[in-house]
C-alpha cells in the first residue's frame, strides 16, 4: 500500500498530509500497556468505588428514582432481536420492534391522557428541550416562560436549546414551594411561545397544573378584538403553548395532564421499569394534541391491515427527522432509547391500570409518614407545606453535606443537597427525599434516627463555634 | 392526474413551479408546483403553508411539501406578497397530485416585480428541459 500511494513509510504520510506547526513530535503521555488479567483488577478495583442504591439505604431521587425492577423486564429486553437491532431504517421488515413502539405509545398516550405520543426521546431534559422547539415551530414565538419548579438540568437543557434557536427563556420564582401564579400571569404575553411547568415539581410540591394552563391560556389564547372568532385554529395559534414536565410514576394518583389542558407533556421515562444505572441511559416520554402531529420530533409507530387485511404495523410518521428531511431535519432520535422505552411499556404492563394507581397510593402514604416523621426532629422543618407524592424538600439547621457525610457513614443517603444541585442560595439547608416503594417504614424509622444524630451533631458543632468566637 | 401536462397559459420556473398571472391584474399570479414536480416527489401528504402576508424573494423556497418520501422546498417563481393560501389543502393535499393546475394550486401573490416574469419560461422551453 505504501509503494501503491508513493511513500516508505506511514510516518511519511503524516509529515506530508499535517502541517508541522500542529504536530505532537512526541508520544503520548499514556501508561505502558497491561496484561488483559491486570487490566481486569484494574477495572474491578475502579467499579469497587462506586456506591449502588442497593449497597445504602438510598433516599436519593431529583428526577431519578429507585423503583424494583421486575426480572420479566430483563427477560424481554435482553431478548436478541430487541437488543442488538440499530435503528430500523426498513422498519416495517421489523414487524415486532413497530409493534413494540406502537404499544408504548397507546400506553404514554393512555397515561398523559393525550392522543398523541412519539416512540421516545432520549431524556426528560432533552424532551424538555425538545418540546420548547416545537412551540417556536408551532406559532414562530420567541419567549419560553419556565417555572423555577422545573428540575434545574430541564432549565439548563432549555437555555441550552433555546440560545441556538433564537429564543429567550423567562424564570418564574416559586412561591410557597410552588409557581407563583401572579408573576407566572406576569410573565406569559402575546410574545409567549410556550409555557413550561413540572409536575409534580423540582421540590416534591404538586402544582396546580389546571390552574396555571388556564392562566396561560386566557393571557394570549383568547381572540382581543373578536377578528378570530369562529377560526379556531387561529385562536390556538396565537396562544402558548402549555408543556408539562410530568412523573409517569405520579400520574397514577394525578389527573391526567391532558386533562389539565396541558397541551405538550414531556417527561423523564426512567422510573417506568429502568433502573438508576449510575445516571443513565433512560429514555424521555413525549406527548401532545394531535393539532402538534407534525411538529413533534422522533417517530411514530402506526397501526394498519396488510394487503390480506392481517393487523400490521408502520412507521407513520417522522416529519422532522433526516431520513424524510435530509438536510434540513430538525430532529434525529433514531436509534434513540428504543430498548429503555420497551422496558418502560413492559412496566407500565406489568402494573395494569390498577397497579399504576396502587404503587401511587403507597407512594402517598409512605411519602407522608416519611415527611411527617423527619420533619419531626429537631432542627428539621418542611421547606414547604405543599401536597407530595413521592418525594419532599426539608430544610436542616445545619449544614448539609456535612450531614449527609455523617449519614454515608451509618449507610445512609438521606437525600439531594438541594443548593449543591440547584445553585440557588434559596436552598441552603435544603435536603431533598424521595422515597420508593423498596424504601419500607422500618427503613424510614432508620433515616429518621440516623438523620436525628447526623442534624443533632452538626448543630452542636456549628453552635460549639460562637463562644469560641465570643473568646478572641 | 396520472399523464404529464403543462398548459400553454402557464409560466415556469426551473425548480418545477408555475405561475398564472391574473387576466385582469398583471401584479397577481397563482403559484403551485408543476406536474413533474408532484409526480417526482411521489403522493403528497402534507402542505405547510406559509402566512398570508409573507413576502416571497423569487428563486427563494417560500413553503414545504412533504410527500412520503421526503420534504422538500417550494421555490417562488416570482417575488411578491402572499395574499391568499389554499386552505383546502389542509385537509387533502392530494390534490396537489390529482390538480396540480387547479384545485391545487398553493398560494396567491401580490407581485412587488411583475417585470420578473420575463425571465420564466414558457411551456415548451420548459417541457424542453425535461426531455434533456
Amino acid at each position: 500500500m505504501l509503494a501503491a500511494v508513493g511513500v516508505d513509510s506511514l510516518q511519511e504520510i503524516f509529515e506530508r498530509q499535517i502541517p508541522e506547526g500542529v504536530r505532537l513530535n512526541r508520544e503520548l503521555e499514556l501508561p505502558a500497556g497491561l496484561p488483559e488479567q491486570d487490566v481486569y483488577e484494574h477495572l474491578r478495583a475502579l467499579a469497587a468505588r462506586n456506591t449502588s442504591a442497593e449497597d445504602e439505604l438510598s433516599f436519593l431521587g431529583a428526577g431519578m428514582y429507585d423503583h424494583y425492577v421486575p426480572a420479566l423486564i430483563d427477560m424481554l429486553t435482553e431478548r436478541s432481536e430487541f437488543l442488538t437491532p440499530y435503528t430500523p431504517y426498513q422498519p416495517e421488515i421489523s414487524q415486532g420492534g413497530l409493534q413494540v413502539m406502537f404499544e408504548y405509545q397507546t400506553a404514554i398516550s393512555e397515561l398523559t391522557g393525550l392522543p398523541v405520543s412519539n416512540a421516545s426521546a432520549y431524556e426528560g431534559p432533552s424532551a424538555v428541550a425538545a418540546a420548547g422547539y416545537l412551540a417556536k415551530l408551532h406559532n414562530g414565538k420567541a419567549k419560553l416562560v419556565v417555572s423555577a419548579g422545573m428540575h434545574p438540568h430541564s432549565i439548563e437543557t432549555l437555555r441550552t436549546n433555546a440560545h441556538g434557536y433564537g429564543m429567550e427563556v423567562v424564570e418564574v420564582p416559586l412561591r410557597d414551594g410552588v409557581t407563583d401564579p401572579d408573576a407566572w400571569a406576569q410573565a406569559i404575553d402575546e410574545d409567549t411561545s410556550a409555557a413550561i411547568f413540572a409536575q409534580p415539581n423540582f421540590y416534591g410540591a404538586v402544582e396546580d397544573g389546571a390552574a396555571l394552563s388556564a392562566a396561560a391560556k386566557a393571557i394570549a389564547g383568547e381572540p382581543q378584538d373578536g377578528s378570530s372568532a369562529g377560526d379556531p385554529a387561529r385562536v390556538r395559534a396565537s396562544g402558548p403553548v402549555v408543556i408539562a414536565q410530568v412523573d409517569p410514576i405520579a400520574l397514577g394518583v394525578l389527573k391526567a395532564p391532558g386533562e389539565c389542558g396541558v397541551d405538550v407533556a414531556v417527561g423523564e421515562g426512567q422510573p417506568l421499569g429502568n433502573r438508576l444505572d449510575f445516571g443513565g441511559p433512560s429514555f424521555g416520554l413525549f406527548a401532545a394534541r394531535e393539532e402538534y402531529l407534525r411538529r413533534m420530533p422522533g417517530r411514530i409507530a402506526g397501526e394498519t391491515l396488510d394487503v390480506d387485511g392481517r393487523r400490521g404495523f408502520v412507521l407513520t410518521l417522522q416529519t422532522r427527522e433526516q431520513h424524510i428531511r435530509r438536510e434540513k431535519a430538525t430532529s434525529n432520535i433514531c436509534t434513540a432509547q428504543a430498548l429503555n422505552a420497551l422496558a418502560g411499556v413492559v412496566y407500565l404492563t406489568w402494573l395494569g391500570r390498577r397497579g399504576i394507581v396502587e404503587l401511587g397510593e403507597l407512594l402517598l402514604a409512605r411519602t407522608h409518614y416519611a415527611r411527617e416523621t423527619l420533619s419531626a426532629i429537631e432542627g428539621v422543618e418542611k421547606l414547604h407545606e405543599q401536597p407530595v407524592i413521592r418525594e419532599f424538600a426539608l430544610r436542616l439547621d445545619a449544614d448539609v453535606a456535612a450531614v449527609r457525610r455523617r449519614c454515608a457513614a451509618e449507610g445512609v443517603n438521606p437525600g439531594v443537597d438541594l443548593e449543591a444541585l440547584t445553585g440557588r442560595e434559596t436552598d441552603r439547608g435544603g435536603l431533598l427525599v424521595a422515597v420508593t416503594e423498596k424504601r419500607s417504614r422500618a427503613d424510614i424509622d432508620r433515616l429518621a434516627d440516623v438523620l436525628a444524630q447526623a442534624v443533632a451533631a452538626e448543630r452542636k458543632a456549628t453552635v460549639a463555634v460562637y463562644p469560641m468566637a465570643g473568646h478572641r | 392526474m396520472a399523464q404529464a401536462s403543462y398548459p400553454d397559459e402557464l409560466l415556469y420556473h426551473p425548480e418545477h413551479d408555475w405561475a398564472r398571472i391574473d387576466a385582469a391584474d398583471p401584479a397577481l399570479a397563482t403559484l403551485g408546483i408543476t406536474w413533474y414536480a408532484q409526480d417526482a416527489l411521489g403522493e403528497v401528504v402534507f402542505f405547510d403553508p406559509p402566512a398570508v402576508g409573507t413576502t416571497l424573494a423569487k428563486d427563494a423556497s417560500y413553503a414545504e411539501v412533504e410527500s412520503v418520501k421526503a420534504v422538500s422546498d417550494v421555490i417562488a417563481p416570482l417575488s411578491g406578497e402572499i395574499v391568499e393560501v389554499n386552505e383546502a389543502l389542509s385537509e387533502n393535499s392530494a390534490m396537489i397530485n390529482e390538480d396540480p393546475y387547479g384545485e391545487g394550486w398553493l398560494v396567491k401573490v401580490r407581485l412587488s416585480e411583475p417585470s420578473e416574469r420575463d425571465s420564466l419560461m414558457d411551456a415548451a422551453t420548459y417541457r424542453a428541459t425535461l426531455a434533456g
